[in-house]
């Protein structure tokens, strides 16, 4: 039986006038990996904002555990076991990666000094963990020094480093080359071999069909379609369901599309 | 192969080496001031080689370290504060004041501190709260608080010759052995405030808001926090200044600050905290402090004219500069 971990009821982001998320339910269980997809402006990022606890919902429920959270915000995120890897990977280039890792969490020891020691030495464990072989690359290496693949690492490091149930990674791959795409997803399967439930939002659709189980289409700031691997069948056909879906009226209800996609080949 | 210690550095790399790599920028100054000090020595050895040069040096060198360390923090952060002369003045009126009412010294001290403290609050709040260029707002609230001082006073000093016979006072600033004791209160405001920088959540929660504050707010800092907690500290260095110089020189001054706004910045620059935030050194700050102090006095002494000071004083925050720039790398 599946187990929710994370679920959204109704979620609603508006600034002023304008829709960003309008109405989104959306349901993580334990262990799954759900692919979030959808064109520019679909509202993906504002969504992954929200259940960061980055931004606030203008309206809706969000239910941890099958328990409704209130007054959501960053730290009952974190407490309610998401980490998420931003989009921009949240980083502070000129600190080290140690400094990085633990960025707003410090080990500390009394009275708020650093125990930088141990936040070394768990630092270098995660970094072994996640697949960091150089030995050029230590904890006290500034992330300017790295590459794309590797800064993305050290925010996934930065994720996994609290036992996270959830991991939510907002476009991990973009703007990296392909050999530091490769080494993101070496990084992710290690997350997905570890049975964490991950939430993977990209653009690049042959990604997140290789990575995800179950997929989810944002469109005009609601989810218009969930399809499972089986019924999306390859990744050019989720394609099509996209274009399908972003070809439909707004308000096309989700068992007309799934009824129109049947013919999509 | 290379192998790292179970704290993830580099064991081949040496404690020496580790040193440096961490010292990077306060290293780099402090071979500046060697080499600027050997000038001198080299155009007056007989000067330079008299104790004296540097007791007049090192007699008010505190003043300007405790303006120079909370400086560095508030531009590590990724703002700046020209306000902080004002501040020190306004703290050291209060001081002044309070010993000239025969107060006792240690409750005239903390109502200085207190004063600053509070400036430095509101200062940050205002800056920070009301979302204001920092260079602009402080520029005018520094013009606001000195006004009402003048305005307050008349612009007439306070002596309070009183300090000279107290001995609490004298603890703080006296010469015994020929040494101002003063500078020892300026290494532990120092080393303290290394350990704030370097080794405190609070100095690694300045340099991840100064270096990305948009990150750091992803991360659950709250960046507006940080900045505020760097102008307070900026008041309460501001406080000690004031009350420091008011004690080494026996009266307080309605234009006192005034004269450190700009040697007090080219200090921190001069000490390779760049500009742009997120990283800096509170060593290299002191030690740009001394260099700042030691160009002043010595320009005269290796036997310039004092119209060669500022000449000088810019071509050492040039050169400085350009030692920097190759120094430290940008990473954006």
């Amino acid at each position: 039986m599946t187990e929710p971990l994370i679920e959204l009821r109704d979620l609603r982001k508006s600034y002023g006038t304008v829709l960003a998320v309008g109405g989104v339910n959306l349901q993580v269980n334990k262990g799954e990996v759900v692919g979030l997809i959808g064109d520019n402006g679909a509202g993906k990022s504002t969504l992954v904002k929200m259940l960061a606890g980055a931004i606030t919902p203008t309206s809706g429920e969000i239910l941890v555990r099958g328990k409704p959270v209130a007054g959501w915000n960053a730290a009952k995120s974190r407490a309610a076991g998401i980490e998420t890897v931003f989009q921009d990977r949240a980083l502070a280039v000129q600190q080290t990666i140690a400094r990085n890792i633990f960025m707003g969490r410090e080990i500390t020891t009394f009275g708020g000094l650093l125990n930088l020691g141990r936040q070394r030495s768990e630092a270098l464990h995660l970094m072994r963990e996640i697949g960091f072989t150089s030995n050029a690359v230590t904890p006290d290496t500034v992330v300017g020094q790295l590459s794309g693949g590797e800064r993305q690492g050290v925010a996934i490091a930065r994720a996994i480093y609290y036992n996270a149930d959830l991991i939510v990674l907002d476009e991990p791959t973009t703007a990296l080359s392909l050999t530091e795409t490769e080494k993101v997803f070496s990084f992710i399967r290690t997350l997905r071999a570890g049975g964490r439930s991950i939430l993977f939002i990209g653009h690049n659709i042959h990604h997140v069909f290789d990575i995800a189980e179950r997929f989810l289409i944002m469109d005009r700031g609601r989810i218009a379609l969930a399809v499972t691997k089986a019924q999306a069948g390859s990744a050019r056909r989720l394609i099509a369901l996209m274009e399908e879906v972003a070809h439909s009226g707004e308000n096309t209800p989700p068992v007309e599309l799934a009824a129109r996609l049947k013919g999509v080949q | 192969m290379n192998k790292r210690t179970p704290d993830g550095f580099n064991a081949n790399h040496g404690l020496i080496r580790r040193f440096i790599q961490l010292n990077r920028a306060a290293i780099g100054t402090f071979g500046f001031f060697i080499v600027m000090m050997l000038l001198f020595f080299c155009g007056n050895p007989h000067v330079f080689s008299d104790w004296r040069i540097y007791y007049s040096v090192l007699t008010v060198l505190p003043v300007a370290i405790f303006l120079v360390v909370p400086l560095v923090f508030i531009v590590t952060v990724g703002e700046i504060d020209l306000s902080f002369p004002s501040v020190m003045a306004f703290a050291a009126w209060i001081f002044a004041l309070g010993v000239q009412a025969g107060y006792p010294p240690a409750a005239a001290i903390l109502a200085g501190v207190a004063v600053g403290l509070a400036l430095g609050s509101a200062i940050g709040l205002i800056v920070v709260y009301g979302e204001f260029s920092s260079l602009v707002a402080t520029l005018g609230l520094g013009f606001l608080i000195r006004g009402a001082i003048m305005i307050a006073t008349g612009g007439r000093s306070i002596a309070a010759t009183g300090i000279a016979k107290d001995p609490t006072l004298r603890l703080l600033s006296s010469s015994p052995g020929g040494f101002p004791v003063q500078m020892i209160w300026a290494a532990v405001f120092v080393a303290v405030s290394v350990i704030l920088y370097n080794r405190h959540r609070f100095g690694a929660r300045v340099h991840c808001v100064g270096d990305n504050p948009e990150s750091a707010r992803q991360m659950g800092i709250d960046p507006r926090l940080v900045r505020v907690g760097t102008f307070v500290f900026m008041g309460f260095g501001a406080g000690l200044a004031g009350i420091f110089s008011t004690i080494i020189n026996f009266t307080w001054w309605p234009t006192a600050g005034d004269s450190y706004l700009l040697p007090t910045l080219a200090a921190v620059f001069v000490g390779g905290t760049p500009t742009w935030g997120g990283v800096g050194t509170v060593l290299g700050g002191t030690i740009g402090a001394a260099i700042v102090s030691f160009t002043q006095v010595g320009i005269v002494a290796a036997g310039l004219d004092g119209f060669y000071v500022q000449f000088f004083n810019g071509l050492i925050i040039i050169l400085s500069l350009i030692g920097h720039r190759w120094n430290q790398i940008r990473y954006r």
